[in-house]
């Protein structure tokens, strides 16, 4: 890193947290160490950064990431309420992972499929115009496989 | 395809967003212009041997017109697209947006040939301003204008900035012509380079938008290919190369200064104005920032003129408006008329009117800084003049139809504690007036309010507009402004009959089951998830209100031949 200017360095921060994130799904309390030290900045500085951006998560995300719209188009068409409803049978709010580290749930202010709302995205897959119906039947399907898979692995030892 | 022998005789090729996303997904068979919609993927069989084979179309995948019931086979004679003037978005969805190729045979970089080979930088610059082009990214500001400001700051370095942030939620326009016509956008950014005196670019793009990442990414390097980026760009003496710059997840961003602070990869924060980024912008330097859609229309004047492109629109707002229509409203999807057509033609002509054929309430234009209009105001020219007179935005693009069953209360809630959420909170009116106000509207819709609070509302909505020191604050009280204007009555129900007239607002509504419609089948029980529901099979439901989470999945699934489900003023009848 010899030779690169503060400001040089300061721009490399927020696209290495980027693929931190990208490769272990949140930023560990080690990354903030070794990325302040690599940039020659304080822990706080990199902390600052990452913190006023809401992507960045600092918790590891569950199993299965779900995210509900409630964009405009989303909110207007019961995204609210899809989001009320998973919440309450999850029994965890928005920002939280389930205690057995299967769901994670947040919300998600729009994810460009506005005409096709409500929108919700279950491990990086967009599903369309969701009614409690659909999105109930979706988790229950990969309850169930969450569930065979677990049974096939006591079977295997 | 060519298992069939077709190999030769049909091309198939992916396109971009070709606009009418409610009939999704799509295929067109050019050149006769027939339109299939909502294809499965167990149709194409049936299309490739009938239609591409037998030569007969098959009608029954061609689009229905609901007023009429006819089946209209050429998307040119569907209402959605007659009634549109496509200009930039003329080759969304034409064009296969991973071909340079395909977008050069259609004219594309002609336009920046031109402008390098035969124009001085002045001389771009005074085509763009004589077009009267002004700033899709929300604000309005003649292009030309700000070009020519970039172009008179002296330095050694100069910037170019596209801004496809796009934070603003519910719209999608800038994310789809980058997907769908990546390279127009570009040839836009190395015209505005080469009119400023830039050699370096970014595109800074929403994190959310992978398809347009990778899209614009692919452009990029395929452009370089073939001399259209790099050092001395055909043959003329001028240098520029571009790169991608990721959001990550903050509204603000969208704004200049706040942009440029996270590119320079530190906390997006606003900055007071002037200087103006034109003067000093990224590092110090002279930086000129345009949208997405800003950069996409330059391409279009250089090659057809500026005379073809003002006679387009009014005379203050010249070209087309492009919008991301959705809410209740029939046809969603993308939209490009020319400025000054009614909000009437957008919404019944285009949009082919309210969906279920409800009532139309409210049309919002420019998201969490623009204002929702009410029904007589439907005539309204779509303009920046006009819109911003009524109380609204242009906006970046997004506009989104209510019906009666949108509470114009909640609607201002929902935008306030977005921006409340997205308030960077550098400065004391922003982030103490949007959480004030939050609360006010939260105390409202609980069933709490008090006649003098849509007067204290309206107060700090002034304190905040005049005191933040960035766009985001200055116009996070337009909707809440708004809808005190157009739906003062709504906020009165609220507050002294304690009802919400849309049935949404949870504190005001109850559900219930209503005895003599219930059969009895369960479907409510199975699928409340808060076990509020209790009764035997065949035997009438009860709804505890302790239990309720006001979810609506009862009313949802209640069968259409019961419709037991009741929403009811939370005060109307005893609880069970
Ligand atoms: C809170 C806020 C958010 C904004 N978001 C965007 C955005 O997402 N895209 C955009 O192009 N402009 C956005 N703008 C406007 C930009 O500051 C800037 O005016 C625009 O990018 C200039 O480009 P134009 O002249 O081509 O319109 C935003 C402004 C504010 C105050
Ligand atoms: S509002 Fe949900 S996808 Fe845009």
């Amino acid at each position: 890193m010899q030779g690169l200017s503060r400001a040089d360095l300061a721009e490399q921060v927020i696209p290495s947290l980027q693929e931190i994130q990208e490769r272990l799904g949140y930023i560990p309390r080690e990354a903030i160490t070794w990325l302040a030290d690599k940039f020659h900045l304080s822990e706080q500085e990199i902390y600052g950064v990452a913190s006023f951006y809401s992507n960045f998560r600092f918790t590891p995300p569950g199993k299965h990431h779900l995210r509900i719209c409630l964009g405009t188009a989303c909110h207007l068409q019961g995204g609210d309420r899809l989001l009320a409803a998973t919440s309450e049978r999850l029994g965890i709010k928005p920002g939280e992972t389930t205690p057995d580290g299967l769901y994670s749930l947040e919300r998600v202010a729009c994810v460009g499929c506005c005409a096709l709302a409500p929108n919700i995205v279950l491990d990086g897959e967009v599903f369309s115009r969701t009614t409690q119906q659909s999105l109930k039947q979706l988790l229950d399907s990969i309850d169930r496989q969450d569930k065979g898979a677990k049974k096939s692995e006591e079977g295997s030892q | 395809m060519t298992d069939r022998g077709l190999g030769k005789k049909v091309r198939v090729k992916t396109i971009g967003c070709h606009g009418f996303c409610k009939q999704g997904p799509v295929i067109t068979v050019e050149p006769e212009g027939l339109f299939y919609c909502q294809v499965d993927k167990k149709d194409i069989n049936e299309i490739v041997q009938s239609h591409l084979i037998g030569g007969k179309p098959v009608e029954r995948l061609f689009y229905v017109e609901p007023a009429t019931g006819k089946r209209i086979s050429k998307y040119k004679d569907i209402p959605f697209y007659k009634g549109q003037t496509k200009v930039v978005l003329c080759n969304c969805g034409e064009i296969d947006p991973s071909s340079i190729d395909e977008y050069i045979e259609k004219g594309g970089y002609d336009g920046l040939k031109k402008a390098l080979l035969e124009m001085k930088p002045e001389q771009v610059i005074d085509q763009v301003l004589k077009s009267g082009l002004r700033g899709r990214g929300g604000a309005g500001f003649p292009t030309g204008l700000k070009w020519r400001f970039g172009r008179g700051s002296k330095s050694d370095k100069k910037y170019v900035v596209c801004n496809a942030d796009e934070g603003n939620p519910g719209t999608f326009v800038d994310g789809a012509i980058l997907v769908a016509d990546p390279h127009a956008v570009l040839e836009g950014l190395i015209v505005a380079a080469y009119s400023i005196g830039a050699d370096e670019g970014f595109v800074y793009i929403r994190h959310e938008y992978p398809q347009a990442i990778e899209s614009i990414k692919r452009a990029i390097i395929d452009s370089r290919k073939k001399g259209f980026l790099g050092q001395d760009i055909l043959g003329s003496g001028f240098s520029f190369d571009v790169s991608i710059k990721e959001g990550a997840g903050a509204f603000v961003c969208g704004e200049e200064t706040s942009l440029m602070a996270s590119i320079m990869g530190e906390r997006g924060t606003p900055r007071p104005r002037p200087p103006f980024p034109t003067d000093s912008g990224l590092w110090g330097k002279p930086t000129c920032i345009n949208n997405v859609k800003t950069l996409a229309t330059i391409p279009i004047i250089l090659r057809r003129g500026v005379e073809w492109f003002s006679s387009i629109g009014t005379e203050k707002s010249t070209g087309t408006a492009i919008f991301s229509l959705t809410g209740m409203v029939k046809n969603t999807g993308l939209v490009e008329v020319p400025m000054g057509t009614t909000l009437r033609h957008i919404i019944f002509n285009v949009g082919g009117g309210i969906k279920d054929d409800a009532k139309f309430k409210a049309v919002l234009t420019g998201g969490p800084s623009g204002g929702c209009l009410p029904a007589d105001k439907l005539d309204l020219p779509v303009d920046y003049d006009s819109l911003t007179q009524a109380g609204t935005i242009m906006g970046s693009g997004g506009m989104i139809v209510m019906d009666e069953t949108t509470c114009m209360v909640d609607m201002a809630r929902f935008f306030l504690s977005f921006t409340q959420a997205e308030s960077c909170g550098k400065c004391t009116p922003c982030r103490m007036g949007t959480l004030e106000m939050l609360r006010l509207l939260d105390k409202i819709r609980s069933g709490n309010g008090e006649e003098s609070d849509i007067e204290k509302l309206q107060e700090i909505a002034i304190t905040v507009k005049e005191g933040a020191l960035c766009g985001l604050g200055q116009a996070a009280p337009n909707p809440v402004l708004s809808t005190i204007r157009y739906f003062r009555d709504e906020y009165e129900a609220h507050i002294r009959d304690k009802i919400c007239p849309a049935e949404v607002c949870k504190a005001l509504i109850k559900y219930t089951v209503v005895p003599e419609k219930c059969i009895g089948c369960g479907a409510c029980l199975q699928i409340c998830p808060s076990n509020a529901i209790t009764g035997k099979k065949n035997e009438v439901h009860v709804i505890s209100d302790e239990l309720c989470i006001k979810c609506g999945a009862c009313l949802e699934v209640c069968p259409p031949e019961a419709r037991a489900i009741d929403k009811i003023p939370a005060h109307e009848g005893a609880g069970h």
